[in-house]
């Protein structure tokens, strides 16, 4: 039952669980105290010393349900499973090898185990049979879909396929009514193993399968995004909206000993003729972070723009003073709508008031500077989020110009590659000149990376 | 045998728990049999006022066992948690010793042998005597044990989390002028969050994590039932009921298990026998804290009310 219990927390790795090792001898520790007998118990227990928040517990709850479904007559019988899981090991491995086990009617008695297992119709012999056969071909190491076959003649082999299909050929010819029972058993046997392969590879191949694709995800371009990824997208934006929020929505106070300050520590000790028994250091001032964002939600980067209001929303939740701007012909400021509802709902309210236009980055400067001019401070980052395509029509990059002036740093997000800058109706070079960073903004991690250093300067 | 007493040890648990008037889940229950038997820490987190203080009063006095409470807070740190030395007593004992001290060194002939002589005395004023325990310290100088609580871990500085993860795995503490103290007995630990932060992993490592979120609807009846006696089953069912229903609405704070025991009292005080509009309109104050969601709530009182009779006649 260790050797299961190790297996758990493979596959609670897998469901993205962080197991060290001294959480797994806690989780045994404790697994020792309550027993394998009531499972709704041993649940909970698990749970407890595992999972370390309340998503990871539904996590590892689920996975729980999987992995001890496994052995399904075994819950139905305690006892008798108890025994057949304490015969197991000489049982299977070796039975290729031995001969030597009776009983069963005359005729069966110089068949091998396997035949005579499939023969006894002992579901729970069978089963745990297929358990140890997993464990001999080491089912956890299972990783893609494709090797699935593959384990699954490793099983097979393991219980000693090889002498039952001897046997059956002897038996094709001596008795063929018995033949014809067994090779309905084999059957039923391949598509026992082939689920317990199924499970396996949902259980153990997780982990890898999910590494694998969100690193295919991070760097796929946003706009080409296939419709059934975009659930996924969405899911990994928030991952990383939430790591943004780990690492800088707590307002950290730095003190920066070392520098004394002497003004303040004379005048703090004055009671004390001077003599200083307090003293006073000097703190290094921090700005805190105060950012507007103008999101383009036009047509011509409408695939986008989705991503990049989930992440201005995050931001929203990350720094305390976010004023978010959405426009495509015209421009309304959407702070609101994103501070109080969920990103879906948020983002669909928004497209409906200006989403899909097409875009005019001219008027919609001009909206802004009429309106949320006095919102810009010298403290202020201004993200600009868009591909700068104004459909030929006046860029007033001046403007943009006086934005810049305002405020403490000017960037721009385009998801477009550099080649395209400038070509077509792109005024991204006039707008360039006025912009302190500007970067390509095309997969979830440059996302990540752009947001990060603006959210870090602050810090 | 051992999987048998495990789980009458934590139905015994249960039943201990429930007769200090804390109705325990299961999964509550299994959290403090199991901190018991491998002497862990448990970290309770859920919304405010589901009882995660409460547990440690509970399992205090079920153990009877003393509890040490240590509120946590912005800029909490070492001298306010687990120790400081008595200055002012220090300075007076110098002073008062003044003359002793003259008599002791006055021996000595030089300076190297005076500063000698006075190696001799040790550390007189910082020993024991002039050490001022806070409660970390306290809990771990029990005799019997005790159950300590500390609460709102959320709310103290990340530098504190790592000041207690000695105390937490070891159940020590290292002051550096007396060495190390370790406990007489291992206190019960409990730890409560509101997750207002995120805890390092370091500290949640330590711990047996366990959320406690709303009941379910029989459990809370028992609550209630354990906590407000004299209220009537049927009053009960449907108040319960009723805030089930609240909390299915999208509101900023919802009524947690404090707020139901508060409005089973105001009913009993108001001499309810049921529900209707008005009592219910009336005392919709004791249950939603922020003008907003009372204003969310009033339309559906009716709906809900109605929703809670009817449940009740069938459930």
């Amino acid at each position: 039952m260790r050797e299961n219990l190790h297996r758990f927390f493979r596959a609670a790795r897998g469901v993205g669980v962080h197991v060290s090792p001294a959480e797994s001898i806690d989780a045994m520790r404790a697994v020792s105290q309550v027993g394998f007998s009531d499972r709704a118990v041993l649940r909970d227990a698990l749970l407890l010393t595992l999972a370390k928040s309340q998503d990871e517990k539904l996590a590892l709850g689920d996975c729980f349900d999987l992995f001890f479904s496994q052995p399904g007559p075994r819950q139905e019988q305690p006892e008798g499973a108890d025994q057949d899981a304490s015969q197991d090991p000489d049982q299977a491995p070796s039975s290729g090898a031995s001969n030597d086990a009776g009983g069963g009617s005359p005729q069966q008695q110089e068949l091998g185990p396997l035949a005579q297992m499939l023969l006894s119709q002992d579901r729970n012999a069978i089963a745990a049979a297929i358990a140890s056969a997993a464990g001999a071909a080491s089912l956890s190491d299972i990783r893609y879909s494709t090797q699935r076959g593959i384990f699954s003649s490793r099983i097979l082999d393991a219980m000693g396929l090889q002498r039952l299909r001897d046997e059956l050929d002897e038996l094709t010819a001596s008795n063929p009514a018995l033949a014809e029972r067994l090779r309905a058993a084999l059957d039923a046997l391949r598509e026992a193993v082939r689920d317990t392969v199924s499970q396996g590879l949902a259980l153990y191949a997780r982990e890898e399968a999910e590494n694998l694709r969100n690193d295919i995800l991070r760097n796929a371009p946003l706009a080409r995004i296939e419709r059934r990824q975009v659930a996924e997208m969405r899911a990994l934006i928030r991952q990383i909206a939430r790591r943004l929020r780990e690492r800088y929505s707590k307002p950290r106070k730095r003190q920066r000993r070392g520098h004394l300050d002497v003004r303040r520590t004379l005048r703090r000790n004055a009671a004390w003729g001077g003599v200083p028994f307090l003293t006073a250091w000097k703190r290094k001032h921090r700005d805190r972070p105060k950012i507007v964002a103008l999101c383009d939600v036009s047509g011509s980067v409408a695939q986008v723009s989705d991503f990049f209001l989930l992440l201005i929303h995050s931001l929203h939740e990350v720094v305390d003073d976010v004023r978010s701007f959405a426009f495509s012909s015209h421009l309304i400021e959407v702070s609101e709508i994103l501070e109080a509802k969920s990103p879906e709902e948020a983002m669909a309210e928004i497209m409906s008031k200006v989403g899909f236009g097409s875009s005019d980055y001219g008027s919609s400067l001009v909206d802004f500077e009429k309106e949320f001019m006095s919102t810009l401070t010298p403290q202020t980052t201004v993200i600009v989020l868009g591909d700068a395509r104004s459909n030929n029509l006046d860029p007033r990059a001046d403007i943009l110009r006086r934005i810049s002036e305002r405020s403490k740093r000017l960037v721009w997000l385009n998801p477009e590659g550099r080649l395209a800058w400038g070509f077509g109706d792109s005024e991204m070079p006039r707008y360039a000149t006025f912009c302190t960073v500007v970067r390509q903004c095309a997969t979830a991690q440059q996302l990540e990376r752009a947001v990060s250093d603006i959210v870090a300067t602050y810090q | 045998m051992a999987d048998q007493k495990a789980s009458t040890s934590i139905e015994a648990v249960e039943s201990g728990l429930a007769a200090q008037g804390y109705i325990a889940s299961r999964q509550i229950a299994t959290a403090v049999y199991l901190s018991q038997q491998i002497e862990k820490p448990i970290l309770v987190e859920g919304p405010a006022g589901v009882g995660k203080t409460e547990l440690a009063k509970a399992i205090a006095a079920w153990s009877g066992k003393k509890m040490i409470r240590l509120q946590c807070y912005e800029g909490l740190d070492e001298a306010k948690a687990l120790y400081e030395w008595k200055y002012a007593k220090q300075l007076l004992y110098t002073q008062i010793l003044k003359d002793k001290l003259g008599e002791v060194l006055g021996g000595a002939q030089t300076l190297h042998a005076a500063l000698d002589q006075l190696h001799d005395f040790g550390d007189v004023f910082f020993s024991k005597e002039f050490v001022e325990p806070r409660p970390l310290l306290q809990a771990l100088e029990q005799p019997g044990g005790c159950v300590l609580l500390i609460d709102e871990i959320d709310k103290s500085d990340a530098e504190f989390e790592s000041l207690l993860l000695e105390i937490l795995s070891d159940f020590q503490v290292t002051i550096p002028e007396l060495g190390t103290v370790s406990a007489i007995t291992p206190p019960t630990v409990i730890l409560t969050s509101n997750s207002e932060r995120d805890l390092g992993d370091a500290l949640k490592r330590r711990c047996l994590h366990l959320h406690i979120g709303f009941p379910e609807q029989r459990l809370e009846e028992r609550i209630v039932e354990s906590r407000v006696p004299g209220i009537s089953q049927t009053l009960r069912r449907q108040m319960v009921g009723f805030i089930h229903e609240i909390r299915s609405l999208d509101l900023k704070k919802l009524p947690s298990v404090s707020e139901t025991i508060d409005w089973a009292r105001v009913l009993v005080l108001l001499q309810a026998s049921e529900l209707d509009t008005d009592i219910v309109k009336d005392t919709l104050n004791v249950l939603l804290k922020y003008e907003a969601d009372i204003e969310a709530a009033t339309p559906q009182v009716t709906t809900f009310i109605a929703k809670a009779a009817r449940s009740n006649v069938f459930g």
